[in-house]
């Protein structure tokens, strides 16, 4: 997955066993990351960028790679930051000490939602089986992120490769997102 | 003899692959290709059901979805779907079918004596009998006429298919795969635009498929298709949908299709979902469903072996299957003659064409003749013999005045009949389009665009093939160049034969029979004949939207697709106004009939609806605990020891509680991160109570208003730091406060430096609560010193538990020690399990939310939602307190003083004790002065929650009582069907009323 955004960052968690690995596509659960929800005007934006590592991105729906640290757009005052799980605390001591003159909201949420890697051929269109946003390159490039449903619940979707995606949700909607996915690539596996 | 109806060759089915079905319990044969109507056909199978209201015997009418009599069950794996059409239920090895609406068998039915007692059940008869007397209706005439209604038996197992759902989006939709559509797409597909064709049948080529006589660019119109689907195929950004129906049309372009994928197959691969609903969002639509032809309005036009003309090509060029071997024809216009000479040249005797018209072109005249074939001008059907099968017609001659003279009789075995031609403008209807009346065409056609579609081809009133085409072509550029901004212009094909004919009627026909004697159908689904919708007229319904309703005309399944215009026609007679006058009905979603299941696709079974769970839930789940649903949530009720009952183990889940130490989840309640120098200012703003001397490792409750004044959520804050607070908010208000808060800072408040982050799913909460609380998690926390005096009532610090990181609450719900024990979530479950351990020691419980709701009401906490219901008060709640006196706003804070919230007589929190300690009383039951009060008299307030108290030794319960706070000691009564309960008002607490036991 070396030609991937993100594979320093998203990684199959090699403890548990895959949700879904047939010909065409495959759900993996990711390993543990830092996550940080990032809030605060123009200033502290740019302070946030400098201290975490990877700029935060201005444009919609964009996430900014470099290295093992990633900034995605989730609103005009709102990123998700992103590290590799043991990096929290240096991550939080870096940022806070920064931005102390600056008025700013950093909120530890590793542990709200969980991730789940979608590849494959078919990964597009068992995503659409619940995400009503078009998936296709053209109107979903790689590297967009964005929030969107799939089916009942919300969650965040990045497209990391051409054929590999992203999905977090709350830990408590996990269970029905991948149910669900795993459900609708039932008929894939039929003759 | 086998198939008796097959033509020796010709049609698209493969002769090689023989079938066999059963219809009724007879075994037949048929082929791959086949519909079960032409299959039936093929055997010489017309009778397949009996009609809805006269019990009348009926065939197959058409060749398509808008087929209204022959609706059959079709069972599948011991399970029957009522009210398929026969016309779009492929033939598959074993399909078993059953006719519908006969008791006991389809040749002799009960049911038909409606047919003979006619006279009694005119159209609106509903309404003008079972008046009298009034009592009878619920308990006899309803009763029968229900069981009486209806086609087919619906399924009584739940349904175990799978459905799919997908969403989509395209840049050009088109609909229909007919000329026109083949030619949309075509043109549309070459600019590169994404492109989605969708056919409802099986095969793609719409009327292409029956047209045998016509060539497009010299091959035979087949061969054209088959190129033509090859070149689309093979283009990566066009999707073809066969056997697939667009169903629906709604705003900004999301159309919805329903695909069949296994309704076909005789034993489909269980992983397949029967039906995926295409939820569709297409940049253009080009809309290509064509045309159906009208039946005509004549006296018994309803036997078994009627068809319309085109259904009958159709089977005979696309089935090869004949529709009898003495076939009359009678039409208004010059399509119908292409069937009588396709017929005639497989060998079929037609014995006549009798045309309404009394010029018809000269040209087929030569052609009938030619054939030998006998032509009646100026020449009516006036009516139809036969029962199970039409077996000869009456012909009338129609003078230049409109009189009907007898033209003799003939013997046949099937008719071909057609009216002329209707487009087919549902989907554009649906749209919001509305419809343009064409006089020389006699027909409506869609008119301006309410959304980015186009029609094309016979649904645009675009007839003949080569202008189809070059239609087809038109919208499919005009679409593409719409939705991508490109063109590429393709080379048009171009055809012979199959030109636009002439001709057409609307309306009942004229004939020399008794008007009042004779049934000449106009909804053949709905039993409705040319006479109802004159009585509707003479009995004042001078709308087609009331004509509609008193009638039920129009109102069948095909949505009066094949009734609308003859129905029209014959009101617009009946009230001497133009048609235009009399207004055309909307087309509405679902085009045709759509099974449930793809409307609910995935959102059955577990997957109804997210359900949520905490950290505990598997722990929960092996302790047998009895779980609530909480919105989405799961939460833990009670947890039944050695067969208790709920009763008992919320007694004893309390009693411990209180005596010891119980352990509850409480990782529900919302959490959201309010963080900013301004934060303290925002919750100012945002709750009622004062915030900004709150220290840093203090708590607070805090109680939140709507604009209006009302109690719409509470909770804990624990201030974490100067520029940081932990907001906890009701489990179901979570997402609703956050939304709230979020959208007072954007538009309210943008200058505000704070911003909200939510935690709910961040933090595991274990509350360990009761007079052990303190010991029970000491040896786990670090960092924090636990004493009384450092860590009191109303705190909150951050440490560790277990090893992890922490945020420990001193809170209490309860009105005990009690202490909140928030880790990251994915240590919840490690904590859970080793407090669950732990208490054990203290022979403490993990209790539900029934013992939470129990303790809390002993203390007299309220529950917003319960004590609350949107229209109460701080201060009706007794709460005054938690309002900041000194703050110069709130949310709320004006609402608070509207003359309605400060008026006397407003209803206020009380408590209730019953005269019996152990009556337990309702929640929800209405409260009054009188034991017996009279009817009508308003109640002085409700239960809010009751339960049986174990702290209390007896039954308590809260209540909002008009004035209640000036009634205390006085006696009310709870009136109940076995009696009032006479209850005394207390104040609402009933436990520790000095919080002595909260401070330890």
């Amino acid at each position: 997955m070396s030609d991937l955004l993100a594979s320093e960052i998203y990684a199959p968690d090699a403890a548990e066993t895959p949700l879904l690995a047939i010909a065409g596509v495959s759900v993996l659960k990711a390993a543990p990351v830092t996550r940080l929800s990032f809030r605060g005007r123009e200033k502290a934006r740019v302070a946030a960028g400098k201290a975490f590592g990877a700029d935060l991105p201005v444009i919609a729906m964009t996430a900014t790679v470099s290295g093992n640290r990633v900034a995605q757009w989730m609103g005009p005052d709102e990123w998700t930051l992103l590290a590799p799980e043991t990096d929290l605390s240096s991550v939080w001591e870096r940022l806070e000490g920064a931005l102390s003159a600056e008025p700013h909201a950093l909120v530890d949420i590793s542990d709200r939602q969980l991730a789940i890697l979608v590849s494959g051929e078919k990964a597009a269109w068992l995503l659409n089986s619940g995400v009503p946003i078009d998936l296709h390159e053209s109107a979903l490039p790689v590297g967009t992120v964005t929030r969107t449903l799939y089916h009942k619940v919300p969650v965040v979707l990045w497209r990391i490769g051409p054929d590999t995606f992203v999905v977090e949700a709350w830990v408590s909607f996990m269970d029905y997102v991948s149910g669900l996915l795993v459900q609708a690539a039932e008929e894939l596996k039929a003759a | 003899m086998s198939q008796p109806f097959r033509t020796e060759k010709g049609g698209r089915i493969d002769r090689g692959a023989q079938l066999s079905f059963n219809f009724d319990g007879e075994t037949l044969q048929g082929h791959k290709g086949d519909t079960l109507a032409s299959a039936l056909l093929a055997n010489g199978i017309h009778l397949v059901g009996r009609s809805f209201k006269y019990h009348r015997p009926r065939g197959i009418l058409t060749a398509g979805s808008e087929e209204p009599n022959a609706l059959v069950g079709i069972y599948r794996q011991g399970d029957q779907t009522p009210n398929m059409r026969a016309t779009q239920v492929e033939l598959y090895e074993g399909l078993e079918a059953i006719s519908q609406n006969r008791f006991p068998s389809l040749g002799f039915d009960i049911g038909a004596v409606n047919d003979l007692m006619s006279p009694l059940f005119p159209a609106g008869f509903y309404y003008k009998t079972f008046m009298w007397p009034k009592a009878f209706w619920d308990r006899v005439y309803e009763p029968i006429i229900r069981a009486a209604a209806g086609l087919g038996k619906p399924p009584k197992n739940p349904d175990h298919d799978k459905y799919a759902n997908l969403y989509a989006h395209c840049d050009v939709l088109v609909v229909g795969s007919g000329p026109a559509g083949l030619a949309a797409a075509l043109a549309a597909a070459e600019t590169g635009a994404r492109v989605i064709l969708c056919d409802e049948q099986a095969e793609f080529g719409g009327s292409l498929l029956s047209e045998d006589g016509a060539t497009i660019d010299g091959k035979a119109a087949s061969e054209w298709v088959a190129e033509t689907i090859a070149a689309l195929e093979a283009k990566d950004h066009v999707t073809l949908l066969p056997r697939t129906t667009a169903f629906g049309y709604f705003a900004q372009n999301y159309v919805a299709l329903a695909e069949r994928v296994t309704e076909h197959l005789s034993d489909p691969d269980p992983k397949l979902p029967r039906e995926r609903l295409w939820q569709l969002r297409a940049k253009e639509v080009v809309i290509a469903a064509g045309a159906i032809e009208r039946p005509m309005v004549f006296p018994e036009n309803d036997r078994p072996g009627i068809l319309v003309a085109d259904a009958g090509r159709t089977y005979l060029n696309r089935y090869g299957v004949k529709v009898g071997h003495k076939v009359l024809v009678a039409t208004a216009c010059d399509t119908a003659w292409q069937a009588a000479f396709d017929l005639a040249d497989h060998g079929t005797e037609v014995v006549a064409i009798a045309d309404l018209r009394h010029n018809p072109p000269e040209n087929l005249i030569a052609i009938a003749e030619a054939r030998g074939i006998r032509v009646e001008r100026g020449c009516v059907i006036t009516g139809t013999n036969g029962r199970k099968r039409v077996s000869g017609a009456l012909l009338g001659r129609v003078s230049p005045n409109g009189a009907v003279s007898s033209a003799g009789e003939v013997t046949c075995d099937a008719i071909l009949m057609s009216g002329g031609w209707t487009p087919t403008v549902s989907l554009y209807s649906q749209s919001r389009g509305k419809v343009v009346w064409k006089e020389d065409m006699g027909a409506f056609v869609p008119g301006l665009h309410v959304q980015n579609e186009r029609s094309a081809g016979a649904c645009h009133g675009v007839y003949g093939l080569t202008e189809t085409l070059a239609d087809g072509y038109a919208a499919g550029e005009d679409a593409a160049k719409a939705a991508i901004g490109k063109t590429a212009k393709l080379t048009y094909a171009t055809a012979s034969g199959a030109d636009a004919g002439t001709g057409g009627t609307l309306g009942d026909l004229p004939h020399d029979r008794n008007a009042s004697r004779v049934k000449a159908f106009v909804d053949y689904q709905n039993d409705v004949t040319a006479k109802d919708v004159k009585l509707a007229v003479r009995e004042g319904m001078h709308s087609i939207e009331h004509i509609k309703r008193y009638t039920t005309t129009g109102m069948a399944t095909d949505q009066g697709r094949l009734s609308n215009m003859n129905a029209l026609q014959i009101a617009s007679t009946a009230l001497a106004k133009p048609l235009t006058d009399v207004g055309l009905t909307t087309f509405r979603q679902p085009f045709t009939p759509t099974t449930f299941g793809t409307f609910a696709s995935t959102s059955r079974g577990d997957f109804f609806d997210p359900v949520r769970k905490t950290p505990s839930h598997d722990w929960a789940v092996a302790q047998g605990a009895a779980f609530e649903d909480v919105g989405q949530w799961k939460r833990a009720w009670y947890f039944p020891k050695d067969g208790e009952d709920m009763h008992a183990a919320v007694a004893r889940e309390c009693a411990v509680a209180r005596e010891s130490v119980g352990l509850f989840d409480a990782s529900t309640l919302g959490k959201i991160e309010v963080v900013g120098p301004d934060a303290a200012e925002f919750l100012e703003r945002m709750y009622t109570n004062p915030w900004k001397k709150l220290a840093p490792g203090r708590c607070r409750y805090g109680l939140m208003l709507n604009d209006a004044g009302f109690v719409i959520d509470d909770g804990v804050v624990g201030r974490m730091a100067e520029d940081r607070f932990h907001v906890t908010t009701t489990t179901g208000g979570a997402a609703h406060v956050f939304a709230t808060m979020e959208d007072y800072l954007q538009t309210e408040w943008p200058d505000l430096d704070v911003w909200i982050t939510s935690t709910t799913e961040e933090f595991a909460v274990a509350a360990v609560q009761g007079p052990k609380a303190r010991e029970v998690i000491a040896p786990f926390v670090e960092g924090i010193d636990l004493s009384a005096d450092a860590f009191p009532h109303m705190s909150v610090a951050t440490g560790t538990f277990c090893g992890v990181p922490c945020r420990l609450f001193r809170i209490s719900f309860t009105g005990e020690l009690g202490f909140e024990i928030n880790v990251p979530r994915r240590h919840g479950k490690m904590v859970w399990e080793t407090l669950a351990k732990e208490i054990e020691k203290h022979n403490g419980v993990p209790y539900g939310t029934e013992t939470m709701h129990v303790l809390r009401a002993e203390k007299g906490f309220i529950i917003v939602g319960q004590e609350t219901d949107g229209t109460v008060t701080p201060d009706d709640l007794n709460m005054n307190w938690a309002i900041g006196k000194k703050k110069a706003d709130f949310v709320g804070k004006r609402g608070l003083a509207r003359p309605d919230l400060v008026a006397e007589g407003r209803k206020q929190l009380v408590g209730l004790l019953t005269e019996d300690p152990k009556v337990v009383l309702e929640e929800g039951a209405q409260i009054t002065k009188d034991a017996n009060p009279a009817t009508g008299t308003p109640a002085e307030g409700h239960v809010t929650s009751s339960y049986h108290s174990p702290a209390a030794g007896r039954s308590i319960a809260l209540a909002i009582v008009k004035n209640g706070r000036a009634l205390m000691g006085e006696t009310l009564n709870v009136p109940m069907p076995d009696g009032a309960i006479p209850v005394e008002v207390v104040e609402p607490i009933f436990y520790d009323k000095e919080g002595a036991r909260l401070n330890v």
